[in-house]
């Protein structure tokens, strides 16, 4: 049986925090209320493209897969942030990684992305259509942030996370997965002024909507009915989940999925007051950190779980490998900066004013 | 089911759901002012509520639920309907 199994993983933060008390300054809201609504307490504001977090981010999966880039056959980039439509981002990836042998390209599903581009390199390395296939999830939503929109410029933050996936005669890896889409609601999740929409004079800024409580029951919905299906696919057992790792949006949505699961919150990975809502990164940055912090062992059962704008949904079992350790390790880091986040949402601020 | 029967489970609902003093649970008691549930809480009180009674609220009918006393209406309602 041929299967596919992580073998490389690594993530790539930027180093500028913007914290609860920084948006204190800049939106009619305060640290006790985001708390306590979204279980946030700071994230990253980047300096740099989504090219360049995922380059860096991908390095250090290819490090810990003792790969080279040039063993790559297949990029898949999961963002719905990319520096620019054409060329993709995963084509900038390539290049900066000198992956010269890989064919690349970006995949769109907003949230749920990671999970949707894991699944297509899963199904292409079964197919036989690819041996080593590097998923990234990364994004710059900083780049929509409105602050005169209090319920959602609190929420989003920056980074990249990426795994490596091999062909592999070991057993485990994808054991089932589920991708799901609803178009008719998706004016309930968007980023307006993001695409051709309209016309090249079009004045409409760009900005992040959300009808936050119809998104909530939808997601948590969404995301536990999916993972009962995965595991009802795979033929697993609640009890025999060693972890959750579910899409990083809120931690309230969290609880209420590991709720309607009945999963013991201790069995739930949870980073999300360091980093917000990354979108598509949020899941393989949590998966790094993950690994990082011993909290999946040899042959673990890892059940991931997303739901995004489109909408989109998804939910995959994954078995472990044996190995919980990188081969080797990469030194790849971020041009520095010293802007703060304050500073590098000036022409945010600019474009759009201040909430207070 | 009885008027009782449904108060009963609903407060139950909101301590061991939501974490609300039980003593601060009254009928007439308003989500947002008084027992600071916000519009998130709701929800999650409501899907609380779909999943105890094995009724369907949607969200058009949820916006008008503001008191402990309205959530129990809309219960009482649909397990007659």
């Amino acid at each position: 049986m041929r299967n596919a199994m992580i073998t490389g993983w690594g993530k790539c933060v930027p180093p500028a925090v913007l914290s609860n008390a920084d948006l204190e300054t800049l939106t009619d809201t305060n640290d006790e209320w985001i708390t306590t609504r979204t279980g946030i307490k700071e994230r990253r504001i980047s300096h740099v493209e989504v090219s360049d977090l995922s380059a860096v981010a991908a390095q250090h999966a290819l490090a810990a897969a003792g790969l080279t880039a040039t063993d790559l056959d297949l990029i898949l980039l999961a963002t719905c942030t990319a520096d620019r439509a054409v060329p993709s981002a995963a084509t900038m990836v390539q290049a900066k990684i000198g992956a010269t042998n890989a064919a690349a390209m970006d995949v769109n599903a907003a949230c749920s992305g990671f999970l949707f581009a894991l699944s297509v390199a899963d199904q292409m390395i079964r197919a036989g259509g690819a041996q080593r296939v590097l998923v990234i999830g990364a994004e710059k939503l900083s780049f929509f942030l409105d602050f005169t929109n209090r319920s959602t410029c609190v929420l989003f933050g920056d980074g990249a996370g990426a795994v490596v996936l091999e062909a592999s005669d070991e057993s485990g890896g994808l054991l089932a997965f589920e991708l799901g889409s609803d178009g008719t609601a998706g004016d309930l999740l968007c980023i307006t002024g993001s695409g051709t929409e309209g016309n090249p004079m079009r004045t409409l800024p760009p900005g992040i909507l959300m009808e936050g409580p119809d998104v909530f029951r939808r997601a948590v919905t969404a995301m536990g009915d999916a993972s009962t299906r995965v595991l009802a696919k795979a033929g697993l057992a609640l009890d025999e989940v060693d972890l959750l790792i579910p899409h990083q949006a809120n931690v309230r949505i969290i609880d209420a999925t590991a709720r309607r699961l009945s999963l013991d919150p201790a069995r739930v990975f949870v980073n999300i007051a360091s980093y917000g809502n990354t979108s598509a990164a949020t899941i393989p940055i949590a998966l790094t950190e993950a690994v990082e912090e011993g909290r999946i062992r040899p042959g673990a059962n890892i059940v991931f779980a997303a739901f995004g704008g489109g909408f989109t949904w998804a939910a995959a079992v994954f078995r472990w490998g044996s190995r919980t350790t990188p081969i080797t390790t990469s030194a790849a880091q971020l041009p520095p900066s010293t802007a703060t986040a304050l500073e590098l949402l000036a022409p945010n601020i600019a474009l759009h004013g201040k909430g207070i | 089911m009885d008027r009782a029967t449904v108060e009963a489970k609903m407060t139950d609902l909101l301590v061991d759901e939501l974490g609300l003093d039980r003593g601060k649970i009254t009928m007439g008691a308003k989500f947002e002012e008084d027992l600071e549930v916000d519009s998130l809480g709701v929800v999650e009180l409501l899907m609380a509520l779909e999943d105890t009674f094995g009724v369907s609220i949607p969200d058009e009918e949820a916006e008008s639920i503001t008191t402990v006393g309205q959530a129990v209406d809309v219960v009482m309602e649909k397990l007659a309907g």
